[in-house]
């Protein structure tokens, strides 16, 4: 067991390691010089300079790299081009939005698409069944955003339930909190929601077709005892696979969703960014997301001796 | 019971045949491809489906609602968003098909060489293993972010997301074939490695790549809309769905028109994609079909 986490981290380390030289190398991999993409269009060979300085581009690429890995392992992700700021701090002041968003939309999802898919398959090929699938078809098929203008317009606008947009911090207060966040949640969460809910489905559906399964209804057991005692525990391991692989979902949908709802994230920090040209956030931005991505996927992985005793490493 | 006996006494149907057969049991595949065709059609056709230039500026006729006269309103310029919609068909659909042609083209050749030498496999999965474990949404956005806006940059940015997916699908696939009797045969009686790959491997990995593909075509078109409705995807003065979507970011409350049929129209492209794509994994792959 200890081994394998070892080798398992000793993994983790080498992808990280490729991410890192991945983001650092696009500077040098992208055709023209990439300080005058930054620069953009308006700015004059001094702009060009500055930038090309900034950003260390007039050394030597190991030289360069090595300095850059050194400072990172230093948590330093360098400064903003733009506001001149340490990249660490930006994204610290964005932080909380962002947590709060993505973990209440995980959890909440979580709670709603494993029923939905453990339902649809106890109920396989019914109208149960074909709304939970004809749901997760429609889920993949909208974009984050039209879903969010959607919702809006419906609660926000026309209903006037909720607001339209903004965030309130936890400190103001629970429901303010929340409030800003149902909306927000509800739009990101659904074709992570649609996800889950499929594969919830398909592995219930095997486990169903098991033995044991059989054994357990002919002894009698109530049939809710036997999806949720013995076929869900045993579908385990591809839900909670498919729950850590579509945090990637998440991170790709908060960018999209803080923008429509204005919610002052690292979504949001992200955008601006990218508005600005402004690489340094851009770079540490993705190397925090990634590094959360894979963290969490190696969590997953640890925990399937959880589900699956016979899983030994 | 006696339907069980007859599927299995029927013989193995070549992929057209398997591919009729799910698409009379599944309707839905049909309505899939019909609307496909028509939004390929309105794209050709844009021109003469009383568009006017999605480009034409004109200040007095700024943000109408929907009317006889526009049909689905103007936009902040005064463009009419009804041939701004047609014509940003043209984007989304090149977008899909591009990526979707290209990361299959590029993931199967990386994949079928690494599949085979060994050496090259571990250095090639590290790095695909890194690739992937940036959300491919931010992996665009970084490439983006660093060239300058134009459709094929776009193209390409998201097709380099989606290889790696395309890599892991052929590379498990051919790792189980090379394990076949007749790949073994082959390689005993001393086929060259290309004429092996060419004849024996290539063919078993058509039917998985199509269904494949028609999902990345569907990821693809949604990954530009967003990449352009956050200002990093196709430049502002091409009509796309996407930036018709991102002008109206700011004037949603008053102009939700602006974001509704865009979004329609993009929404049923991708349904009809995935609706197809089910539909083809349904009949390619019919061990995934009962369960998904």
């Amino acid at each position: 067991m200890i081994v394998y986490i070892l080798r398992r981290l000793g993994a983790t380390l080498i992808v990280m390691a490729v991410v890192a030289l991945f983001v650092f190398s696009l500077l040098f991999l992208t055709p023209g010089d990439p300080a005058a993409v930054i620069a953009g269009d308006v700015a004059t060979a001094d702009d060009i300079q500055r930038i090309r300085a900034k950003l260390g581009l007039n050394e030597p690429f190991l030289v360069q790299f090595g300095g850059w890995v050194g400072r990172l392992l230093h948590g330093d992700l360098g400064t903003s081009i733009f506001t001149n700021l340490p990249v660490t701090k930006l994204i610290g002041q964005r932080v909380q939005p962002t947590v709060s968003l993505t973990l209440l939309t995980l959890v909440v999802a979580v709670l709603i698409a494993v029923p939905l898919g453990v339902v649809a398959a106890a109920r396989a090929g019914t109208w149960t069944d074909r709304l939970v699938m004809g749901f997760s078809v429609l889920a993949f098929s909208v974009p984050v955003f039209v879903l969010a203008y959607l919702l809006i317009g419906l609660f926000s606008i026309r209903l006037e339930w909720l607001p339209v947009q903004g965030y309130r911090p936890l400190g103001e207060g629970f429901w303010p909190w929340l409030s800003h966040l149902i909306l927000p949640s509800l739009a990101l969460g659904t074709v992570y929601m649609a996800l889950i809910a499929r594969i919830t489905r398909a592995a219930m559906l095997d486990v169903l077709a098991q033995d044991y399964i059989r054994t357990a209804n002919a002894k009698g057991l109530a049939p809710r005892a036997i999806l949720m005692g013995h076929a869900l525990k045993n579908a385990g391991v591809p839900v909670i696979t498919v729950i850590g692989i579509g945090v990637a979902l998440l991170i790709s949908g908060a960018i999209v969703t803080e923008t429509v709802f204005a919610i002052p994230g690292i979504g949001r920090l992200t955008v601006d960014a990218i508005l600005r040209r402004d690489y340094p956030v851009i770079q540490g931005v993705i190397l925090l997301f990634s590094g959360i991505y894979v963290l969490i996927n190696l969590l997953v992985d640890l925990s399937y001796t959880f589900f699956d005793p016979r899983i030994r490493y | 019971m006696t339907q069980a006996v007859l599927a299995v006494q029927r013989p193995v149907s070549p992929t057209w045949q398997r591919l009729r057969d799910a698409f009379r049991r599944h309707p839905t595949a049909i309505v899939g491809v019909v609307v496909l065709v028509a939004m390929v059609l309105i794209a050709l056709l844009s021109p003469w489906l009383g568009t006017v230039d999605p480009q034409a500026i004109s200040p007095i006729q700024r943000l109408k609602q929907p009317s006889m006269e526009h049909w689905f309103g103007t936009d902040t310029l005064g463009r009419d968003v009804y041939s701004r919609v047609l014509y940003g068909s043209r984007i989304s659909l090149t977008v899909g098909i591009a990526v979707a042609t290209l990361s299959i083209a590029i993931g199967l050749a990386i994949g079928l060489v690494t599949g085979f030498v060994r050496w090259l496999d571990a250095v090639v999965m590290r790095v695909m293993d890194g690739l992937m474990s940036i959300p491919s949404v931010l992996l665009a956005i970084a490439l983006m972010a660093l060239t300058r806006a134009s459709v094929g940059n776009v193209i390409l940015a998201i097709t380099l997301a989606e290889v790696p997916r395309v890599v892991r699908l052929v590379r498990s696939l051919v790792l189980s074939l090379r394990e076949q009797p007749y790949v073994e045969a082959a390689i005993a009686s001393g086929t060259r490695l290309p004429l092996i790959l060419l004849r024996h491997i290539l063919p078993n990995t058509v039917a998985p790549l199509l269904v494949q593909g028609t999902y990345i075509c569907a990821s693809a078109m949604i990954t530009e809309a967003i990449l352009s409705f956050i200002g990093a995807g196709t430049p502002p003065n091409i009509p796309s769905w996407g930036n018709i979507m991102a002008e109206a970011r700011s004037l949603f409350q008053i102009a939700g028109y602006l974001i509704l049929f865009p979004g329609l129209f993009l929404s049923v492209t991708v349904l009809a994609v995935n609706l197809l794509g089910d539909g083809m994994r349904d009949a390619l792959d019919p061990r995934l079909a009962r369960r998904m």
